[in-house]
């Protein structure tokens, strides 16, 4: 073991976990947004509507992120006329574009199937209060459905931005100096192949539970309504009053 | 649009290395999966904190990562210590599909671990107590009353491993594994044509997935076919 090589590199992986968080922030950010639309649509009586946001989560949740990376970063390569023609060859040759296209269309895909459980699980009564107090189905939506499907999907949400935050150790693969990048390139340049992932991989077990506390606290702060208030906590007891 | 010019082939090449590397995979991650449960769940406190660690340190990491350090890094690090407990120079080759079997046997035993957990803390504790009322060891119950119905809450999970893990089989394309990922890579290159090459074994990918999930529907209706329900 020689540590010599993690403590000289320091800044370069430091800079490598800052792609990684921000590859994870990026996609996790873009892929909630286009989540809920995408679960309305498979939720929707619709054919027209449900089966293409079926056949989208279907193919994102079946296939490899790594077969996906490919697909757009080097697949696009098979349209560089087309894609020029539309202004667009600029982006897609881009290794960090692809990877934030492929990180953000294959979260969308599983959270949209989280949320779309979440959606499913909301209690009918909420809805038909909702409805008895005249809400219109948007405001329904906005106001009843959502915000308790949010708090519904949290904990199977905060899996799944963890693993979104592990793949984004693929994109390595195309080239972009994440924390594992970082890392086949010291490697590459020192030989210390065991050293170097020992450290890579106890950054990621830190900074995933670091995600998990973050979600643990979250959850603890939207299910306030749901514990016993400090009041109530405080209030005595019979056996106290009875003593007194 | 269709044409492989030629290079159809890999496909089917590639298709028997995934199946086999994911299969070979999966007795060793179930084995390491009851055998991380009952560490989880024993009361003895070292197999917990061994247990703990292993699903912490596994789930915590990504896959590549771990992979990249099995393959590599275990390699020489065997190669260092042989090395120095002969004297001599030793040189450790661990080729692709045994280090590939062994990384995604580990990785996801430490997945069916929280499973088999979860299945036997679903048992129901009555049924144990009336085993050992009735006079079993504790292995005879573990093997009469327990482990068949360990299986039946566990299949749901197992399976949702299993689509994981036959998808993370294609990382293994990184360590020069000729699975379905790499055969396509070396195709796609040779033939310039990435998009359909890549778009072709994504759904074979998918195809597995949908075979899958049909095996797992009926591997989930056989255990159950006695349950009442409402």
């Amino acid at each position: 073991m020689d540590l010599s090589v993690i403590a000289d590199n320091l800044p370069r992986f430091a800079s490598g976990a800052w792609m990684t968080v921000q590859l994870t922030a990026i996609s996790v950010l873009i892929g909630l947004v286009l989540a809920v639309p995408v679960a309305l649509a498979r939720l929707s009586a619709n054919p027209l509507l449900w089966s293409p946001a079926y056949a989208y989560m279907f193919y994102f949740r079946g296939t490899p992120l790594l077969v996906q990376i490919f697909l757009i970063y080097y697949g696009s390569g098979q349209f560089v006329p087309e894609l020029r023609a539309l202004g667009l060859w600029d982006f897609f040759r881009e290794p960090y574009f692809c990877a934030v296209l492929t990180l953000t269309l294959n979260t969308a895909a599983y959270t949209a199937e989280i949320l779309r459980g979440a959606i499913r699980a909301v209690p009918f009564g909420e809805v038909e209060a909702g409805r008895a107090f005249g809400m219109s189905r948007s405001l329904i939506l906005r106001r009843i459905i959502l915000p308790k499907a949010f708090r519904l999907a949290l904990p199977a949400y905060s899996n799944e931005v963890i693993f979104l935050f592990q793949s984004t150790s693929l994109v390595s693969i195309i080239t972009i100096m994440d924390l594992t990048g970082v890392g086949r390139v010291i490697i590459a340049e020192t030989f210390r192949t065991f050293e170097v992932w020992i450290f890579v991989g106890l950054c990621y077990l830190v900074m995933s539970y670091a995600i998990l506390y973050g979600f643990k606290r979250l959850e603890y702060r939207l299910s306030g309504h749901l514990r016993a208030g400090p009041a109530l906590e405080a209030a005595p007891t019979e056996e106290a009053l009875a003593a007194r | 649009m269709l044409s492989f010019h030629g290079y159809g082939w890999v496909f089917w090449a590639g298709v028997k290395i995934t199946l086999l590397v994911g299969l070979s995979a999966v007795p060793l991650a179930l084995a390491l999966g009851l055998l991380g449960a009952w560490g989880k769940l024993s009361g003895n406190p070292i197999a917990r904190a061994v247990a703990g660690t292993y699903t912490t340190v596994v789930r915590g990491v990504p896959e590549l990562v771990l992979i990249l350090l099995v393959y590599y890094g275990v390699t020489i690090l065997l190669q260092q210590l042989l090395s120095v407990a002969t004297g001599g120079e030793v040189l450790v080759d661990i080729d692709p599909f045994t280090a590939g079997t062994l990384t995604l046997g580990v990785i996801y035993g430490a997945f069916t671990t929280e499973v088999f957990r979860g299945a036997f803390l679903a048992l129901d504790r009555g049924q144990i107590e009336a085993a050992y009322a009735a006079g079993m060891s504790r292995t005879l119950a573990f093997r009469r009353i327990m482990l068949p119905q360990v299986w039946r809450f566990a299949i749901p999970g197992l399976g949702n491993v299993w689509l994981v893990l036959i998808k993370a089989t294609a990382l293994m394309s990184v360590v020069q594994l000729p699975e379905l990922m790499r055969m396509t890579d070396v195709a796609a290159r040779a033939v310039r044509m990435p998009f359909t090459f890549y778009f072709a074994a994504s759904l074979i990918y998918l195809l597995i997935t949908i075979v899958s999930l049909q095996v797992l529907h009926r591997a989930e209706a056989w255990p159950n076919r006695g349950i009442r329900r409402a």
